[in-house]
């Protein structure tokens, strides 16, 4: 913090909601500075107060929120208590917002030249065509393709990426002297996020623009940020420049974030992951003392009882009485704990065979030719040709980007949507017929865990009948055990018996996915699906979660597919991994090989995309240009040549690629790359993570 | 499965709770009532009227139908509200009328069933509604087209001639009323339930339930049915203040419901002609009419609000 003042700096500022019978404290003393052309990140589960800080810095907390005390310092001048037009004037050009879903942040009945000018000639009362040339220029300045051709389009008719680079240049336009991020790559691909990621590097720097950038992913702001403040219930529990802060993290809370996440390259044989016990107080329900102390391994009786301040520590600052005494290194796993290293399962022998499955989605154009007939109908591939076979007790991972056909494999397997054609095999019954036809038997041992807690389970029906349902349906269990039934599976999910008067809406997200697991698994099954599982869950809870699948998975001897887009996960999670692309299936093999070189291109890049919780890890930047195409119209030859980075290893620029579908290379184990590149051409490529074989203690 | 598996995720809940969930979430319904002040009025009023039907059916100040009384007499002592052109009590008629609409359906001669007309009637428009909806909106194929096709068609022709057309075949009644406030009333119930049908049907909840074999009658009438409650029940409240108007309509056009029985249209309808001599014998009944209507209607915006509110939190 070089300048003399600082572009922000918040002191002990305290934001409050009203509510029905008295008012919660959603953030309290939080402290922090930035400086001119610096970047802060502030980490922290859902719950803990990140998005409030954002919006009282630009006084949006709505009806019932105000900022109770403290003050929010901006180049000098205290924006708390400032209303009116001065406040106005100072969020328009000097501090600029950009938010987490790009579609809602643009107004889908303007184009995208009218939301642009609208900025600059409110705010710098600029003539309509010379603001017209400036939105031509900060588009360009943003990497968009054909800035003047975009600026006629309306926001749907761009992807998400290029919304979410509008959304940024709109935010430019004013060469704000302070931009906050607000999960401004949540709803990103981890591709073009990769991309986003690197164009708020690149302006940062050229621009010398302040940042405040709010995420949930460690990972992330590993890469973006200079600094970060970990928050945990309201208040910043850790503050410190960021590779000390993943070097030697000081507070338990976040050392219990960084034993939560699985690091690219860590399996589930060589590492454990350690969920943090409990959860999130709501604000109405912090504990007295220190916020954590009741989820905190080291917490002693001084922890319940006094409340510690954010103090320095060499060169951070945290908010812990133990904070000097607490070894990181010298942390237990806590001693009933899963021991490292899944046990082989004794079965061998293929449970799910996949031949070429393909799955379309019809096309309705509405058109009066169509309803005649006379035109011909469209297809969407969603699974063009998939081909896999996956043995008996093990998990095949599927990542890709969206859009690339995972969730539609699952479905077609369980049968919610028909296939279009090719074969599909399960313990000898044929996985392509129709749903309603399919036996009691297949029905019972093929079952789903789904993504979204909200939406997994009936509002409608308490926990104990959904779960009760599922084993009156197969008859699992005599009417008289049902009840007795259904308190085990709650058991084997770690829920207790309170939970089965339960109703969905009483429960957390990560309880919810509890339930949903308890259900796939109730009938008991012998193939569970699952569909991202963890990815809308914290990650604390994602550890918890995974953990708890592994569990079963090794008890029943379970057969899975996982899908996530997150990486690190499915090669933690994985026995077999396939990397998926326009519905086509780019290499599989077991995870060490996936993540291990030779890379086929596809791989290459997405691990390169792929954030890593560790700002000193090596990575080459691989970045993918343009968009995954339609497919409705795939590309001939190999799908990924309008977009591969590799093509031109290949002899004439790759023409071949983009002619002839390329062949399956064989490597070792059973590894196969569907690719034109011969394989020791790939071999030869600089790894673009490094070896993730590294064993770990 | 061992219930003391191995890992640390034992569920710290910071929800305690004292009552049982059961009395929890009766307390939360009867909460729902009455947190609004609006809804409490409307229901009050409705209470008030449902009160005054079924004190009827034991007492009145006179024999309805009675006809030995001064004839279009103004309010006094002993007639409160007046008599009418036939010298009858209108208080104790006012009375008698209410159990038309919510107390008690003579479906022939004297065969009686509890439930007014109006109740039976916007009964009827919900359970054929949420039949057809509920099949619409969740197979979407043909059989979505047929339905929503056919009852647009019947939302387009005009109400009172379909009265007339549905009297004309089958005669007076109760039963026949009913039946025209069902015909009136499903397109509408069908059109909403369909609405929300198709909103939750892409829920993983329902694609659970696929895929364990449910079969398509268990999925829309146990998992997609419980869902739309809640604003089901607002929609039915207001159709039944619609229902209270054709009721009136009917009566006034003289095709409603048969004599003896005295119901509110007909009141206004026999008192219109000696309007400018006794004016408020056309008043009393117009009066009932809206003022049950109104409170129905402000007891289900009451209520829209605060379940909105409640699911919120």
């Amino acid at each position: 913090m070089a300048t003399s003042t600082p572009i922000l700096e918040i002191n002990q500022l305290a934001v409050a909601y009203k509510v029905r019978g008295g008012e919660v404290e959603a953030v309290c003393d939080l402290e922090l500075t930035i400086g001119r052309g610096q970047s802060f990140g502030l980490v922290g589960e859902s719950g803990c107060g990140k998005t409030t800080v954002a919006w009282a810095i630009v006084n949006f907390l709505g009806t019932n929120g105000y900022i109770k005390r403290g003050s929010i310092r901006f180049k000098g001048r205290e924006l708390a208590g400032v209303s009116g037009p001065e406040l106005n004037r100072l969020r328009g050009n000097q501090i600029a917002m950009v938010y987490q879903n790009p579609m809602q942040a643009l107004n889908p009945s303007m184009c995208i030249a009218d939301q642009l000018k609208e900025t600059l000639i409110v705010h710098q009362q600029m003539a309509a065509a010379k603001a017209h040339s400036r939105c031509v220029e900060i588009l360009d300045r943003v990497h968009m393709p054909d800035p003047s051709r975009v600026l006629q389009l309306y926001p749907h008719q761009l992807s998400g990426g290029q919304q979410q680079r509008v959304v940024i240049a709109m935010a430019l336009l004013n060469e704000p002297a302070l931009l906050i991020m607000d999960e401004p790559t949540t709803a990103l691909d981890v591709t073009v996020e990769a991309t986003v990621l690197d164009l708020i590097q690149e302006l940062r720097r050229d621009l010398d623009t302040a940042l405040l950038f709010i995420s949930h992913n460690l990972g992330i702001v590993a890469r973006v940020c200079d600094e970060v403040g970990v928050m945990y219930a309201g208040e910043l529990v850790e503050r410190a420049p960021v590779r000390t802060l993943f070097k030697t993290p000081r507070h338990p809370y976040t050392q219990g974030l960084l034993r939560c996440i699985p690091r690219l390259g860590d399996s589930k044989a060589s590492r454990v992951l350690y969920p943090i016990p409990g959860q999130v107080p709501p604000p109405a329900q912090r504990p007295s003392g220190c916020h954590f102390s009741p989820r905190c391994d080291y917490a002693t009786e001084r922890c319940a009882a006094e409340h510690p301040t954010l103090d320095p520590l060499e060169k951070q600052w945290t908010r812990c009485h133990l904070a000097a005494e607490i070894d990181p290194a010298g942390w237990k796993a806590p001693a009933q704990t899963r021991p490292a290293g899944v046990a082989e399962s004794p079965h061998e022998g293929t449970t799910l065979q996949v031949e070429n499955l393909e799955t379309h989605y019809e096309q309705r154009t509405g058109s009066l030719g169509e309803l005649l007939g006379r035109r011909r109908k469209k297809y969407l591939r969603a699974l063009d040709g998939v081909s896999f076979e996956l043995p008996q007790g093990k998990t095949l991972g599927i990542v890709g980007e969206s859009g690339c056909g995972k969730s539609t494999l699952v479905k077609t397997l369980i049968g919610l949507e028909p296939s279009a054609g090719g074969d599909a095999e399960f313990m000898g019954f044929d996985l392509t017929q129709d749903l309603k036809k399919r036996d009691t038997t297949l029905l019972r041992e093929l079952q789903m865990v789904f993504q979204d807690p909200d939406s997994t389970l009936n509002p409608a029906y308490t926990v104990g009948y959904q779960i009760g349902r599922v084993l009156r349906r197969f008859g699992a269990v005599p009417a008289k055990q049902l009840r007795a039934a259904t308190s085990e599976l709650l058991n084997s999910v770690r829920l207790d018996q309170s939970y089965y008067e339960r109703y969905p809406r009483q429960l957390s997200g990560g309880e919810k996915q509890r339930v949903g697991i308890a259900r796939a698994f109730a009938s008991p099954p012998e193939l569970v699906l699952c569909d991202e599982p963890v990815s809308a869950l914290d990650v604390s809870v994602q550890a918890a979660i995974l953990n708890l699948l592994l569990d079963i998975q090794q008890q029943q001897g379970t057969t899975m597919v996982f899908i996530a887009h997150d990486l690190g996960v499915v090669r933690f999670f994985s026995d077999f991994v396939a990397v998926m692309y326009l519905g086509k299936i780019m290499e599989i093999g077991t995870a060490e090989s996936i993540y291990a070189p030779p890379f086929p291109p596809y791989t290459e890049a997405l691990l390169s995309a792929a954030p890593i919780p560790d700002p000193d890890a090596p990575q080459t930047q691989i970045r993918l240009q343009g968009n995954v195409p339609s497919a409705l119209d795939p590309p001939a030859g190999c799908p990924f040549h309008t977009r591969c980075p590799r093509r031109h290893l290949l002899a004439d620029g790759g023409a071949l690629c983009a002619s002839e579908t390329p062949p399956w290379r064989p490597a070792a184990n059973g590894h196969r790359i569907f690719c034109h590149l011969p394989l020791d051409t790939l071999a030869r490529l600089e790894p673009v993570v490094a070896s993730p074989q590294s064993p770990r203690a | 499965m061992p219930g003391d598996s191995p890992i640390s995720t034992t569920p710290l809940t910071y929800l305690t709770t004292t009552d049982t969930p059961r009395l929890q979430r009766y307390r939360k319904q009867l909460a729902v009532v009455f947190a609004s002040r609006m809804g409490t009025t409307g229901l009050a009023v409705v209470l008030f009227w449902f009160g005054i039907g079924l004190l009827s059916l034991w007492w009145t100040p006179y024999e309805p139908t009675a006809t030995d009384f001064t004839q279009n007499a103004a309010p006094s002592l002993d007639h409160p509200l007046g008599t009418d052109h036939l010298g009858r009590d209108l208080l104790s008629r006012l009375m008698a009328g209410t159990q038309v609409v919510l107390i008690k359906t003579r479906l022939s001669g004297d065969f009686l069933v509890p439930g007014g007309v109006a109740l039976w009637g916007v009964f009827g428009s919900l359970a054929l509604g949420v039949f057809l909806g509920l099949n619409a909106g969740y197979r979407s194929n043909w059989i979505d087209q047929g339905i929503m096709q056919i009852l647009d068609a019947l939302i387009a022709f005009p109400r009172i001639v379909l009265y007339l057309i549905v009297i004309a075949a089958l005669g007076q009644g109760d039963p026949v009323v009913i039946l025209a406030i069902t015909v009136t009333g499903t397109p509408g119930v069908a059109r909403l339930v369909r609405g929300l049908t198709l909103e939750s049907k892409n829920r993983d909840y329902i694609q659970a339930a696929r895929s364990r074999g449910e079969n398509a009658w268990f999925i829309m009438f146990r998992e997609i049915l419980p869902n739309v409650r809640a604003p089901l029940i607002v929609d039915g409240t207001l159709r039944v203040g619609y229902a209270i108007f054709t009721i009136g309509t009917l009566g006034f056009l003289g095709i409603g419901l048969p004599p003896p029985d005295p119901d509110w249209g007909s009141m206004v309808n026999e008192a219109r002609r000696f309007i400018f001599v006794n004016p408020l014998a056309v008043l009393w009944p117009a009066l009932a009419i809206s003022s049950l209507v109104v409170s129905l209607n402000l007891f289900a915006d009451g209520l829209q609000e605060e379940t909105s509110r409640f699911q919120a939190s």
